[in-house]
């Protein structure tokens, strides 16, 4: 007899010394479906994952495979068993290429030597399969992000499991690429494999799901048909309460010039070709675009972290350069990078140290009366982010890297919010956040703006520029497209522009 | 439950695999010779610890920020050589400068500026011309030893430069005694200067950057720490560190030859790793500092004690190093 299920967790708890992560959960996966797990940040998804694939080791329940109740011990084993994990934090050795990540301690050997060109030709294949067109044999850390996401999932498939964890994998990915990994996840599915897709995206969910289970605080709170509710009852049963909009009103009125950006182009070879842009006080400017359009690029370079060949940057109509990213706050601007793995997150830190390092460099702050750092001060305002945008954590001396990734994301938001910029970059902020969050963020914002704060966002998700800038910038491979006020918004317009300089 | 208490059993034991270690060794050396544990010994231990611990504090902060320090011993060589020489008693039969009567903290200043330097270039090099920490440590030890070399055999001859003033001697031979507890005044030295990079680490944004840039070097980039500047600075405070820590050094063993400090890169790493601080950066407080080179200072002269020969001292010391960064590394890829 076959069982029903590819997979069973049997009330499956986890602590944390006092944080319980995981109670009492039962989650199942029948064969050849998506099942998507959903919940707030925090709520214990990852947690659930990490114990399925060894990384945590529960504490008590049972885990079933087929019919054999089995026990990861680590992710070796796991793999062993049929089950690939699609990590939430992009885990890869920058240094090397593509396929040998891909590969990473598996390499197709031949007379004891590894053999490259079946590496290659294999590697090559998957991508094919997956419709993707990336080099093998670039290095990693040249790839956007979005490219190295593509090779993580590319890497859990290549192991043939039978069940795929995804935590959170359309995160970095724009919507070209995510139409790519719903053809991908529907072939997987129907070759009776299982697929766990962690996202916080409920659009996607309802386009690829088969089943749902929804968590809160560490709980199961619904587990059944994706068709049963529509995205507002999901998003009410993650929250724990009625979320009427997905957006706050926008009632920020843009002024005059503050910024202006002339025929921007930066040095090298993935940088910045021709782009210009006006910024006004108190305006939330959204930059659309596709993968490789270099979004990223431009607002590095605007905060000193590329340097800049021509072009001109005019702040409040007086010529400024932004050698250093040091400078470029002194004059004003915040930059939330768009990875925060790379470049924003200290994991091995504290919560308090992540909260505050970029105030650390302000002259004078939390000094006491011996000019040394009080640690009441510096206290205060780690609390004040944690309240601020409701971080959910056990408090602030705790390591960062014990935080779920979307409560890490705040406290990076937060660290800049702390220094009160004139001019607030952000490059796909709300990434890995929950719908609840992501509503204070944009309201957060919104705020901003109101204050006389303006705001440029990166985002991949395009009804987020919808429901948040005032204008919207296109970008295409390093140029600017065309830019479009709210009232002129429309998702063909923005992928004509988008494509326009392929 | 049996399952979860064997692994709790092995965590513990991952976590303090070293301390278990050592403490083994030290139940060995005290049956081979209970006479060890005294407060005779525990003074001992105390005034060898002073100078090491100085010179410790300060490669401490350079592996915080995720880099090694091979010029530590040499550089200490150098300073123990230059302030002894200018400090010897003037009625010493073989005195290098006679009538020379310089006040104590002249020479010790004068090497710790020198040592300073020294430090400084390396931080230029590692932080502005991206030189690898290890090899431009490594380039500056050798010809640190060379220019040690030659001041020596110019004025020292050959013999080691003995015969040092009292008054320096005074801070390291001499102190009180606290319950039977001998004290030196270089032991007091050393836990100010402890006291004193507490506070630079935890209570100064010099402090939270240097975690910050062992942390994530990119991270800090992009959260406005200015990554070189405050490496200089960092390397210039462990120069002053083994300018001082070598000086006394010098005075504590009564003399000073060009062969001093050999290997005590070595000893002050291994310090550090054995007290806590992560050789990828990021990782340390004081405490641990203070703890590795007591600890490794007792299992030293532990040894000494019980006259095991010294071919199997290098083999212990050996032997603690790479269990010490091993006992790091698995640690580090332990979770929960
Ligand atoms: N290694 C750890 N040590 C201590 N607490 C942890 C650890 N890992 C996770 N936690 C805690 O367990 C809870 C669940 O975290 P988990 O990462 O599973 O959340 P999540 O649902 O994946 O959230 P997100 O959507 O933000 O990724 C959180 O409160 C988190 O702080
Ligand atoms: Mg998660």
């Amino acid at each position: 007899m076959t069982s029903e299920y590819l997979l069973r967790m049997e009330h499956i708890c986890k602590s944390f010394g006092v944080v319980k992560a995981l109670d009492d959960v039962t989650f199942t996966v029948r064969p050849g479906t998506v099942h998507a797990l959903v919940g707030e940040n925090g709520a214990g998804k990852s947690t659930l994952m990490n114990v399925l694939f060894g990384i945590h080791q529960r504490d008590s329940g049972e885990i079933w495979l087929k019919d054999k109740t089995v026990c990861c011990a680590n992710p070796h084993d796991a793999l062993m068993h049929g089950i690939s994990m699609v990590h939430q934090e992009l885990d890869q050795v920058s240094e090397r290429t593509v396929m040998e990540n891909i590969w990473l301690g598996r390499y197709p050997a031949r007379l004891m030597l590894v053999d490259h060109k079946k590496m290659y030709h294999d590697t090559k294949k998957i991508f094919e399969s997956m419709g993707v067109d990336i080099d093998p044999k670039a290095t990693v850390k040249n790839l956007p992000v979005s490219y190295r996401q593509m090779a993580e999932i590319a890497k859990a498939i290549s192991y043939n499991s039978d069940i795929i964890v995804m935590d959170e994998p359309t995160s970095s990915l724009t919507e070209k690429e995510v139409d790519k990994l719903m053809q991908l996840m529907n072939i997987i599915r129907g070759q009776g494999r299982g697929i766990i897709f962690i996202t916080h995206k409920l659009d996607e969910v309802k386009r690829i799901a088969d089943d749902i289970t929804i968590m809160r605080d560490g709980k199961r709170i619904w587990t059944g048909d994706v068709k049963e509710y529509d995205i507002n009852q999901i998003v009410s049963l993650m929250v724990g309460r009625e979320m009427d909009n997905l957006y706050p009103p926008k009632d920020n009125v843009p002024e005059e010039t503050v910024l202006e950006v002339r025929n921007l182009k930066g040095m090298g070879k993935n940088a910045v070709k021709d782009v210009s842009f006006k910024l006004r006080k108190g305006e939330i400017l959204g930059i659309a675009g596709l993968l490789g359009s270099r979004r990223t690029e431009l607002v590095e370079t605007i905060f000193g972290l590329r340097p800049i060949e021509s072009g001109e940057i005019l702040l409040n109509g007086k010529p400024i350069v932004n050698k250093s990213p040091q400078q470029a706050i002194k004059n004003g601007f915040a930059l939330v990078t768009e990875e925060r793995k790379f470049n924003g997150n200290f994991p091995g830190m504290s919560v308090l140290f992540n909260a505050l390092i970029t105030k650390f460099n302000r002259r004078g702050a939390y000094r006491n009366n011996l000019n040394l750092l009080s640690s009441k001060k510096m206290a205060k305002d780690a609390q004040w982010v944690i309240d601020t945008l409701r971080v959910k954590t056990p408090g602030s001396a705790i390591k960062m890297s014990k935080l779920s990734g979307g409560n890490q994301q705040k406290v990076i938001i937060g660290r800049w919010l702390l220094l009160n910029p004139d001019i607030l970059l952000l490059d796909d902020p709300t990434r890995g956040i929950d719908v609840g969050a992501k509503y204070e963020i944009y309201q957060f914002i919104i705020n901003l703006a109101k204050q006389g704060k303006s705001i440029i966002m990166i985002s991949s998700d395009m009804s987020e520029l919808f429901g948040v800038a005032d204008r919207v910038m296109v970008m295409s491979n390093g140029y600017e497209t065309g830019c479009l006020d709210r009232s002129e918004l429309n998702q063909e317009t923005i992928f004509k522009l988008s494509a326009q300089r392929l | 439950m049996q399952k979860f208490s064997a692994k709790t059993v092995y965590r513990f034991a991952v976590h303090n695999s070293i301390y278990i270690f050592l403490f083994l060794m030290l139940v060995v050396i005290v049956i081979m010779d209970p006479s060890f544990l005294s407060l005779t010994t525990l003074g001992i231990i105390m005034g060898q610890s002073a100078s090491k611990l100085i010179f410790a504090l300060g490669v401490a902060g350079l592996i915080i920020m995720g880099g090694v320090d091979l010029s530590v011993g040499r550089q200490v060589g150098l300073a123990a050589v230059l302030s002894a020489s200018l400090l010897q008693a003037p009625d010493y039969f073989n005195v290098i400068f006679p009538g020379l009567n310089l006040p104590l903290l002249v020479p010790v200043a004068l090497a710790m500026t020198v040592t300073a330097l020294i430090s400084f270039v390396q931080g230029i090099m590692v932080s502005k011309i991206k030189v690898p920490p290890f090899i431009s440590s490594l380039g500056t030890s050798l010809i640190v030893y060379g220019v040690c070399c030659i001041y020596y055999d110019k004025f020292a001859g050959s013999a080691p430069i003995g015969g040092l003033r009292e008054d320096f001697t005074a801070v390291s031979q001499q102190g009180f005694t606290v319950l039977g507890l001998k004290i030196s005044y270089l032991f007091i030295i050393a836990m100010f200067c402890a006291f004193l990079v507490w506070v630079i680490w935890n209570k100064t944004t010099l402090g939270k950057n240097m975690f910050a840039i062992g942390g994530n070097v990119n991270s800090a980039k992009v959260s406005g720490v200015n990554v070189s500047k405050n490496m200089l600075i960092m390397y210039i405070l462990a120069g002053l560190l083994y300018g001082l820590g070598g000086a006394f050094e010098g005075a504590r063993t009564g003399s000073a030859s060009n062969v001093l400090g050999q290997s005590y890169e070595l000893d002050a790493m291994a310090a550090c790793v054995v007290g806590g601080v992560s050789m990828k950066g990021g990782v340390g407080t004081i405490a641990g500092v203070i703890i590795g080179v007591i600890i490794l200072q007792v299992i030293n002269y532990g040894l000494v004690f019980v006259r095991v020969s010294a071919d199997v001292q290098y083999i212990a010391k050996g032997a603690i190093i790479l269990l010490a960064v091993m006992a790091d590394a698995k640690k580090r890829s332990m979770i929960d």
